[in-house]
């Protein structure tokens, strides 16, 4: 470590001299390289979700953008924070003390996004979040460093909530991981069914984490509400996916609604399992032309796994904030951050779009349900799409966000 | 007709479900309790054991094209195999020691396994086929109750009570036990006492790997299922005594319904109170429910 | 658990070793990252701890995070929401350790070996599902954006510096306390009813009231270092109340060397090193902390220091 440190001290003060006898652009650029951070889960819960094709998203945006052709070096860094925010802060801490990273990407898991934020606010870097769900992030803990692309735990509830009670599932029980995220979810989710007219017969809170739900899907079957709703994640929805089709749950008529479900989860249950379930989502592979071709692109170097929304959402943010420190000519934070919510979003796999100035990333939502194996043409066709959510509906109201920034 | 706000039906269906639960916990801890009552070694790698298991019958389907009924009997030999490697070439050099280091050198045992499927596998779990015969479910009045579950309890309740029958009531047994108390004696009756302690932690860990095949259908094939599991299963032989078999067995199927009712009236504390009740019979009755102080 | 008999006599290789390690620690800012060398202390001071109780008293605690991840959550609680100055918060947490200590140790310390063991275990698991219930502990995010604050009101902890220092002198303050401990007639007694408790009590030593002590020491030590560690990270999380962490000071201690008086802090700055080094390598790290405790138990009993002290002939 001593020796590695060394060499880095020395090389980042060779690279800052080399930068000042440099080109006046790259002179505002700090040490005349780029750093950019994909951090995320690599190996465990959210490693599908997220991990090795995160990085490589973030790496096919850089080769997109062009840096090489502009004149600009890049440099593209990653790390696992196991989902735990001491590891994920104490990486983020050396990562912008010791290895002058510009700006963190990814970050699943809301309790180590909403510790990273802080620290990118401390420390006038940018962090540009697509993997966790909090939408505390552009709420009471929004930052002047911090942009959330791809979804929130307000889009997810809404999103779903909503279309599903306007298409009659109007009687809901919640299955609720007994953690803060679990709860979130629930709550909003809540509030959206009331709001629509909806009922909600029963909750559970589910001890977290949780492996056997058959005892609590138990009781959502007693309750014969036409929707239970998966107030979880990762293995939890899984699990209780499983075990819900085991019981004859859905054979018995009632829906099971997923709250945050990923393309890789419905890859994992496969089919059988998981027909009928409705979600939320951002981005699907199948969507139009654009979002085909960038996939076949992805897939072939991701041993044939297809992005989730999380990925897109990465190769998305890294494509956006290369534009604007283009633009900005720094790669200070603030001043970035600044300039991505200056200019308008473009980009073939969310379409057009913009960031508000709580840092939200606005696009479109989609409601998709799972389709039968009967239905399915090829790999990973999954869903269909039920209804598209347009932006402005999509994510919280600015004025409900609670954000200081925002007057 | 209501129990405290909770209407028969539901109750009963809730019980079924803490049965089948027990039986997990009764298998495990059938394991571990074997291996410590007779060994004195606490095998923290069991809940590896158990996940290496499921693991093997996954592969076995997968790559071998052999289903469940094959992997139901495979898959314990071939784990057993590896736990027969492990006494072989580690345990078997610590006995002289504080048995404390039997736990921490199975504990680190499990570090490697689970670390090294992890990278293989990631966390996300692999989906497991249930077997065709026992697909669907049966109408037992107050529930569905899916055939596969039902075959859970069956299948545990055997295989504990005839390892219990073995250990407690056959001549094998009584040579196992006698060879516990005192080895040099048995061992100068010609009895090779080394041989049997390497296979009576081979038949332990293949209990665990039994249970993992158990597993595979309904819970999903991951690395890390059999981590946190090994913690109750730990409370549990401590709290059915140690070195008891029927111990642990009733004690598993016990802690599966308790558990189960509090999942109806206190769902939160469902994961707490098999601790709470350890450390009570702990301070009550040390040797446990059905142990015997030595 | 039996461990190498470690000789008070001879104290000059012990004085040597401090003079070193206070030297390393004052110079290593120069050339290591402020921070981590605070996780490695805060660490250290945590392997002090449990080792004082396993390396010392004999007893296998499989529920130290307990103490490591309250105080953690108190300190973080005073100091966030109560405003405490970080020297006030510390020690707050370090009391709520104290507490806990006496509380665990009185219903654990009537049993022995594997039993004890398990007796810590299933506290630290209650304690682990009472964190992630509680509203204050705030589940899965932990408590966030802890401020360092200002040391007695006039020293500004942000300053890398100054909270560098601050972490330093706690670390050696803890360090000498258990020295301390360790060679003085309670820690000879302790070691006494480690060897032969049954003589111990023959003698007239009241065994259980000892071991009491020792663990309440330990636990407070614990808390000292989760206390401290909380500020430095400005963050209390479930990861140091989960049980992996109790199987990581074993770890850290194991590999140093059970009953040596520096072998902790060695076990524990290798430890953290290699999680740092091996960080992109995800589940390896995992693997390797196997592959560490399978060798530390099979080959290498005596650890690192403890080693060292046996071919120097001279305990440490």
């Amino acid at each position: 470590m001593t020796m590695k440190t060394k060499f880095k001290l020395a090389a980042t003060a060779v690279a800052a001299a080399l930068a000042c006898i440099a080109g006046p652009a790259a002179a505002q650029v700090s040490d005349g390289v780029i750093k950019i951070g994909v951090m995320n889960d690599m190996s465990g819960l959210y490693a599908d979700v997220t991990g090795p094709g995160s990085l490589l998203a973030a790496r096919m945006a850089v080769e997109d953008f062009g840096a090489a052709r502009k004149g600009m070096k890049v440099e593209v860094l990653s790390a696992d924070h196991q989902n735990k925010p001491d590891v994920g802060s104490t990486l983020a801490r050396t990562w912008y003390d010791v290895d002058k990273v510009d700006a963190i990407f990814d970050v699943p898991t809301s309790s180590v996004a909403l510790a990273i934020s802080q620290l990118t606010r401390e420390k006038g870097k940018a962090f540009i979040n697509s993997g966790a769900a909090t939408s505390d992030l552009t709420g009471k803990a929004c930052s002047p460093n911090t942009i959330h692309w791809t979804y929130d735990t307000w889009m997810l509830a809404n999103g779903t909530g909503s279309a599903i009670v306007k298409n009659g599932g109007d009687s809901w029980f919640f299955l609720t991981a007994d953690y803060a995220f679990g709860h979130a979810l629930e709550r909003d989710t809540e509030a959206v069914v009331l709001k629509n007219g909806g009922k909600v017969l029963g909750k559970v809170r589910t001890p977290f984490p949780g492996s056997d739900f058959s005892s609590f899907l138990l009781q959502a079957q007693a309750s014969k509400a036409k929707i239970i709703g998966l107030a979880n994640a990762g293995g939890d929805t899984i699990n209780s996916i499983k075990q819900a089709s085991e019981f004859g749950i859905v054979k018995g008529g009632q829906k099971l609604a997923g709250m945050l479900v990923f393309i890789s989860d419905i890859h994992g249950l496969g089919l059988n399992t998981a027909q009928g379930l409705i979600y939320t989502e951002t981005f699907y592979w199948d969507l139009n032309d654009q979002t085909r071709a960038w996939t076949k692109r992805f897939v072939a170097q991701n041993n044939n796994k297809y992005p989730t929304m999380v990925h897109a959402g990465v190769y998305s943010s890294v494509l956006h904030y290369l534009k604007a420190v283009e633009a900005a000519k720094t790669d200070d934070g603030t001043k970035v951050v600044a300039q991505m919510k200056a200019m308008p979003t473009d980009d073939p796999l969310f379409g057009k779009g913009s960031i508000r100035a709580d840092g939200r990333k606005m696009h479109p939502a989609y409601l998709v349900e799972v389709k039968k194996p009967s239905e399915s043409k090829g790999p990973y066709d999954y869903e269909k799409v039920l209804a598209t959510i347009p932006a402005e509906q999509a994510f919280r109201p600015l004025k409900d966000g609670e954000c200081p920034l925002v007057k | 007709m209501e129990i405290f706000g909770v209407p028969t039906q539901a109750l009963y269906g809730q019980l079924l479900i803490g049965l089948i639960n027990g039986s997990f916990y009764a298998l495990l801890s059938l394991g571990l309790a074997v291996i410590f009552g007779l060994l004195n070694i606490i095998n923290f790698t069991h809940g590896a054991q158990y996940m290496m298991g499921a693991f093997v019958a996954y592969l076995m389907l997968n790559k071998l094209g052999l289903g469940y009924w094959w992997a139901l009997l495979l898959a314990p030999l071939v784990v057993g195999a590896t736990g027969v490697a492990i006494e072989r070439l580690m345990l078997s050099r610590l006995y002289k020691l504080d048995h404390l280091y039997g736990l921490l050198l199975t504990f680190g045992l499990a570090l490697i396994i689970q670390g090294l499927f992890r990278n293989e596998y990631g966390s996300s779990g692999q989906p497991y086929q249930m077997p065709s015969e026992l697909t669907g479910a049966q109408n037992v009045g107050f529930m569905f109750l899916p055939y596969y579950r039902g075959w859970i309890i069956v299948t545990s309740l055997v295989i504990c009570l005839a390892t219990w029958y073995v250990i407690e009531r056959t001549k094998l047994g009584s040579y196992l036990r006698a060879a516990t108390e005192n080895p040099k004696l048995v061992q100068a009756f010609g009895i090779n006492v080394p041989l049997m302690i390497t296979l009576t932690y081979g038949f332990g860990v293949a209990l665990a790997a039994f249970a993992g095949v158990m597993a595979a259908p309904i819970y999903q094939v991951s690395p890390q299922m059999g981590a946190d599991l090994i913690i109750v299963v730990f409370a549990v032989v401590v709290i059915g005594g140690m070195g008891s078999i029927m111990g642990a067995i009733v004690t598993g199927f016990g802690l599966g319904l308790i558990e189960g009712l509090t999942k109806v009236f206190y769902p939160e504390a469902s994961n707490i109170v098999i601790f709470v009740i350890m450390v009570i019979v702990l301070l009550i009755k040390p040797a446990g429910l059905f142990g015997v102080q030595k | 658990m039996s461990t190498p008999a470690v000789s008070s006599g001879d104290l000059g290789a012990q004085r040597i070793a401090f003079a070193v390690m206070v030297a390393l620690l004052l110079l290593a800012p120069l050339v290591v990252y402020p921070v981590f060398m605070m996780k490695v202390m805060c660490f250290a001071l945590f392997a002090c701890a449990f080792n004082l109780l396993i390396g010392f008293g004999g007893l296998l605690s499989f529920g130290h995070a307990m103490f490591l991840g309250s105080a953690g959550y108190a300190s973080a609680h005073a100091a966030k929401i109560w405003g405490f100055t970080p020297e006030l918060a510390i020690l707050f947490g370090t009391v709520v350790a104290l507490a806990i200590g006496v509380l665990a140790g009185l219903l654990a310390i009537r049993r022995q070996g594997i039993y004890f063991a398990m007796i810590t275990l299933a506290l630290a698991q209650m304690i682990f599902f009472v964190a992630l219930q509680a509203k204050f502990t705030g589940g899965e995010d932990g408590i966030q954006s802890v401020p360092r604050g200002r040391l007695f009101g006039v020293i500004d902890l942000a300053q890398p510096m100054a909270m560098y220092s601050l972490v330093t002198f706690v670390f050696l303050a803890g360090f000498v306390l258990v020295w301390r401990v360790v060679h003085s007639p309670f820690g000879q007694v302790l070691k006494a009813i480690r060897e032969n408790e049954p003589r111990a009590i023959s003698l007239g030593y009241d065994a259980d009231r000892y071991k009491l002590v020792a663990f309440v020491i330990s636990g407070g030590v614990a808390g000292l270092a989760g206390a401290t560690k909380a500020l430095v990270f400005q963050l209390a999380s479930l990861t140091d109340v989960h049980w992996t962490m109790s199987g990581e000071v074993v770890l850290m201690t194991l590999l140093g060397g059970l009953g040596t008086i520096f072998g902790p802090v060695v076990g524990a700055a290798i430890i953290i090193t290699m999680q740092n080094y091996l960080a992109q390598l995800g589940a390896w790290v995992t693997v390797v902390q196997g592959v560490i405790f399978v060798i530390c138990v099979l080959a290498f009993r005596r650890g690192v220091i403890g080693e060292l002290g046996n071919w120097l002939k001279k305990p440490l």
